[in-house]
């Protein structure tokens, strides 16, 4: 039977794990160890972690943070946020994070992506585009959380880390975000369709049924969702979920 | 002691934390003494086959290697990279000359003989065939599954050092054993409680 990898994320912001609606709203859900310990005991298929606060501050990974997370985390781990040498992606690898997430540097160093695939290989190496839409509705690429746009399409840039040697695309739309709204399937088909590396998909989750929808009609190959699985709805109390394996097993394709 | 052999690729520390929560104390070293003296040996790896290979070969460690696996008998097991490169080599990169322990060679996932949805990196949790009767897999949880993170695949010239296959689209090798050395091509310590078993028989049995 094919699995498909349901995948929670995280985001770190001034130390703690918050949540945003539309790349705002930053909500307070939690400390990051604790939060990944309740993910770890609910055997989840995997976890990324992103620090939101790392590019914009213009400094590295809080490698410290980082390793005490990874102590006990007993599942593939990705992390993202000011990743910008591969000394520090050497680091990140060592201390268990299998996966480097670059997002500010898939556009302005693109040899970082080279390099990285070159020596963790290029399932080692997953570039996050966040996705919003300009006031005609056009896709646009945007950078540093949603603040700055980006002159380049976003089957464009994912071509060209494609080429560069990125193993998966972490696909996420700031329209969605947190909005419990389900996924932009338009925007995952556009982008599954051209390259030929997994696309995550990200951006909207609030149902198992929303994660078919973007498998089945979007052609995503793994999704991830982070409201939904700290969240409790209606009123957003913080509750730290995760789909037992009968629902897992019913994402087929 | 249990030793994780470092020669500057893998995720070492993942490794070494699934041990310690498992009560069994290694070592990270690439040390030639910590080779000599280990029970256990761990080849982890993470990456490019024909840069991993290099590193190992060029370790000082790299003699002691060879002779606590082909003479002492010391069991190894090699982890994702480090299954692969137990084998005589791989399409990947330049070609390198693999260890050589284990017959066979890494290939690229067949895409031509793959379905259009199932994209390389293979990346995901998969169960696996059990193709013969080892103590690596005694008393494991049922429905048992295993991280998967990989383009490249082994594939063995003999059937009898295959000890489990998986499918991504396709049957492959996901585990061989051949006396003291074993490779499995997922990530046991990112495999949950299923992983932290596997460890633990390598140790407790071999």
């Amino acid at each position: 039977m094919r699995r498909f990898r349901v995948i929670p994320v995280l985001m770190m912001h001034q130390g703690g794990l918050y949540k945003s609606v539309k790349f705002k709203d930053y909500r307070y859900v939690g400390d990051p160890i604790n939060a990944v310990r309740i993910f770890n005991d609910k055997e989840v298929d995997e976890l990324i972690i992103l620090d939101i606060d790392a590019s914009k501050e213009n400094r590295g990974p809080n490698m410290q943070l980082l390793s005490e997370i990874a102590s006990e985390a007993f599942m593939p781990m990705g992390y993202g946020g000011g990743l910008n040498n591969i000394n520090q992606v050497k680091q990140l690898v060592f201390e268990g994070y299998e996966k480097a997430v670059f997002n500010y540097s898939a556009v302005h160093n693109l040899s970082l992506i080279e390099q990285t695939a070159h020596l963790f290989g290029s399932s080692s190496t997953v570039v996050s585009i966040d996705v919003g839409k300009n006031w005609l509705g056009q896709y646009k690429v945007y950078e540093l959380n949603g603040k700055k746009s980006v002159s380049m399409s976003v089957v464009e840039l994912a071509k060209k880390v494609e080429s560069a040697g990125a193993g998966e695309i972490f696909l996420n739309s700031i329209e969605k975000d947190g909005t419990f709204e389900g996924y932009d399937i338009p925007l995952i088909m556009q982008v599954s369709g051209a390259v030929k590396i997994p696309v995550i998909a990200a951006g909207g989750a609030a149902s198992v049924n929303d994660f078919k929808k973007a498998i089945r009609e979007g052609g995503a190959s793994a999704v991830a969702a982070g409201s939904m699985f700290v969240f409790q709805m209606p009123h957003k109390a913080v509750l730290i979920t995760y789909p037992d394996s009968e629902s897992l097993n019913s994402i087929t394709k | 002691m249990v030793t994780i052999i470092d020669y500057g690729v893998g995720n070492l520390n993942s490794i070494k934390n699934m041990l310690k929560k498992i009560g069994v104390d290694s070592i990270i070293s690439s040390q030639s003494t910590d080779i000599e003296n280990a029970e256990k040996l761990i080849l982890p790896g993470i990456g490019s086959y024909e840069y991993g290979m290099k590193k190992l070969r060029s370790s000082a460690f790299f003699h002691s290697l060879q002779q606590k696996v082909l003479q002492n008998k010391t069991p190894i097991l090699g982890v994702c990279l480090g299954a692969q490169l137990l084998l005589n080599g791989s399409e990947e990169g330049l070609p390198v000359e693999g260890l050589g322990w284990i017959d066979g060679k890494a290939v690229r996932f067949d895409q031509a003989k793959m379905s259009d949805s199932f994209k390389v990196p293979h990346m995901g949790w998969n169960e696996l065939i059990i193709k013969k009767q080892s103590v690596l897999f005694k008393d494991m949880y049922p429905d048992h599954r295993y991280y998967f993170v990989h383009s490249y695949h082994m594939v063995c010239n003999r059937q009898t050092d295959i000890l489990a296959e998986s499918n991504y689209s396709y049957n492959f090798v996901a585990a061989v054993e051949k006396q003291n050395v074993i490779g499995v091509q997922f990530h046991p310590e990112k495999s949950h409680k299923f992983g932290m078993k596997l460890y633990e028989n390598f140790i407790k049995y071999y």
